[in-house]
């Protein structure tokens, strides 16, 4: 036992120490010009995406439900925070009308009863948590109670998500078709372009991701956590200990869709665009490869997975454009045979290896 | 032992795409009753727990539990929250959890999602656990992985695991499968000492074992999804009927 409770204490100090250099010490440095704004956007970019990786790992490496439709509830609330920042713009678009441009492209001169509200970030806000929420909350419901699993529930969520990707590249969806949303300028009337208010978004998503590792970190400690596990190791034991099964899944799916949508929300403007090409299967899929490499089963997993793969993919965009999806499938190939725990498994695997070598001459 | 029927169940009957797995089965349980089921493969043995457990709902006929509860129309952890425990035939532990957390999933207790959270142990849900691991002898392995343990000890973890839910049936499925001599005979010894307590069905092939258990109680003969004789260990044994079902398929269980 106390093994664990200085593993524990490990992991909390690095835990502490990285986040205080990602919320404190990064955005000081940018300040102070020794990390260009490039560099900490690109940052803030990898951090949105660890919240999508932990939302896949959430549910796939804690609970044994392979999700494909995380992109979905990214990409949600992604468009969620994209109404609200359309609406920021006022007349400062190209057409210099009060409505998006896209809606001016359409033919459109007033503003659509749906896009009213958005106009408040509150309701923006809200939104956020809550169209992925009842999204998740009714999709999972009907899914779980039929008792769909494995491979069935991975190809379901797959297909929800290629279906409002589908849904979403229609102009007559009024969401602005396959070009999506960009052109932001203001965020609660900060300057989107400003450095100063990239920097904050950066502190905001580093915050953020640290409130979440935390509550899941602590989640898992939890009977909770405990029943979550054995729904992946043995479901039938769960459900003939007296657990509703169901009703377990459907809190981790709907806790799961927040996670994801609230990073795609801070992705937003960041990157300052969203369009359905972000929804499309393949981005769940590039999202498991970032758990599978990290680690599935561990909370930092898939932060380094997210990070690492990313960092991979700006630099390979740059040095070998036509060769990254083949490098990320040789890297899950090659992580599947030879490295199942991921790269969080490195330090233990290095250690048992040594402690052979060093073992050795004595037998 | 009183003469309180613990299950009935009455003219049940279930088939699977056109195969007959249970035809108009009869079979009642009493309070505190040891009961042994046997039965050559395919008798209808398992899904005669399913049935039982909620896992397989009848086609037709009556399934209660105690006086007037109706299984028929409860799932698979409503029935469980009753007071019925199964033991698979396969031991099912979970693997990644120590074997102390495997007893905490399974001690009686709320089993909400929201009070799953805030759920913290008691000093008595210690003393519980602590005592489970005595019983099943597993108390110096309380913080290995379940996975890690050898087939007995789990198949002994698991009987632990039911225990813990304080049940008030017990439907144990070959628990002495996979196990050595002495193992069986001391599960066969934990089992007639839960007897009275709890009231006990238990399927198994090894005659040996049965003998054991069964000791006067009624053993009951399952072939082709229905009772096919009821009595004492010897009596069944004994009964041209019984031997020709288990020889006729060459299968000779002594």
């Amino acid at each position: 036992m106390s093994s664990l409770s200085t593993r524990h204490k490990v992991e909390l100090i690095a835990a502490g120490f990285i986040s205080l250099f990602f919320i404190v010490i990064f955005p000081l440095l940018n300040a102070h010009g020794m990390v260009s704004d490039f560099t900490i956007n690109l940052w803030g970019k990898y951090l949105c995406y660890a919240l999508l990786a932990i939302s896949v790992d959430l549910l796939w490496g804690y609970t044994g439900l392979l999700s494909l439709g995380q992109a979905l509830f990214f990409s949600l609330g992604g468009y969620m925070m994209g109404m609200y920042l359309m609406r920021m713009i006022g007349d400062l678009g190209q057409y210099h009308k009060p409505i998006p441009d896209f809606l001016v492209f359409l033919g459109w001169t007033e503003l659509p009863k749906f896009w009213k509200p958005f106009s408040s970030f509150p309701f923006a806000f809200s939104l956020i948590l809550l169209l992925p929420g009842l999204l998740a909350l009714v999709f999972g419901f009907l899914a779980f109670r039929s008792r769909i699993k494995g491979v069935y529930f991975s190809i379901l969520t797959q297909a929800l998500t290629y279906g409002a990707s589908l849904m979403f590249f229609r102009n007559d969806m009024l969401m602005g078709g396959n070009n999506g949303f960009t052109d932001f300028k203001f965020i609660l009337g900060h300057d989107l372009r400003s450095a100063t208010t990239q920097r904050g978004l950066f502190i905001v998503t580093a915050i953020v991701l640290l409130l979440v590792y935390t509550s899941l970190r602590l989640l898992s400690h939890t009977k909770f956590g405990l029943v979550q596990r054995a729904i992946r190791d043995g479901e039938n034991r769960v459900l003939f200990s007296g657990y509703a099964t169901a009703h377990f899944k459907l809190f981790i799916f709907v806790i799961a869709a927040l996670i994801a949508s609230i990073g795609g929300a801070l992705y937003v403007p960041q990157v300052g665009i969203i369009n359905p090409s972000e929804m499309t299967p393949d981005k769940s899929l590039e999202a498991v490869v970032w758990c599978a490499v990290g680690g599935r089963g561990t909370l930092v997993g898939p932060i380094i997975g997210a990070i690492s793969i990313n960092s991979l993919k700006s630099w390979a965009s740059r040095a070998a454009p036509d060769y990254w999806l083949v490098i990320l499938g040789g890297l899950f190939v090659v992580v599947v045979l030879l490295l199942p725990g991921g790269i969080v498994s490195i330090p233990a695997r290095l250690k048992s290896l040594w402690q052979r070598v060093t073992r050795q001459p004595s037998a | 032992m009183n003469n309180k029927y613990m299950l009935t169940v009455e003219d049940v009957s279930k088939t699977y795409d056109g195969f007959k797995a249970i035809t108009d089965l009869t079979f009642y349980l009493f309070e505190g009753e040891l009961r042994t089921v046997i039965g050559p493969n395919g008798a209808g043995k398992s899904t005669f727990f399913d049935l039982i457990t909620g896992r397989a709902k009848p086609d037709k006929g009556k399934i209660e539990f105690g006086f007037d509860t109706d299984l028929t129309e409860l799932n698979e952890y409503e029935i469980n929250r009753l007071g019925v425990g199964r033991k698979f035939q396969t031991p099912s532990v979970f693997t990644e959890h120590t074997v102390f957390n495997n007893l905490v999933l399974s001690l009686k207790g709320s089993r909400g999602v929201f009070a799953s959270i805030f759920k913290r142990h008691s000093s008595t849900d210690r003393d519980r656990i602590d005592e489970l691991l005595k019983l099943i002898r597993l108390d110096g392995k309380r913080d290995w992985k379940a996975g890690q343990l050898a087939h007995g000890e789990k198949q002994w973890l698991e009987i632990g695991m039911l225990l813990a839910q304080d049940p008030k049936i017990l439907l144990v499925d070959e628990p002495a499968a996979g196990m050595t001599d002495e193992e069986t005979h001391r599960t066969g010894e934990l089992l007639i000492s839960l007897a009275g307590k709890h009231s006990i069905i238990v399927i198994e092939h090894d005659m040996t074992f049965v003998k054991q258990i069964a000791r006067d109680g009624q053993v009951t003969v399952l072939h082709q999804g229905s009772v096919l004789c009821e009595g004492k260990f010897d009596a069944v044994q004994s009964n041209p009927k019984v031997r020709e079902v288990y020889l006729g398929r060459g299968k000779s269980n002594k």
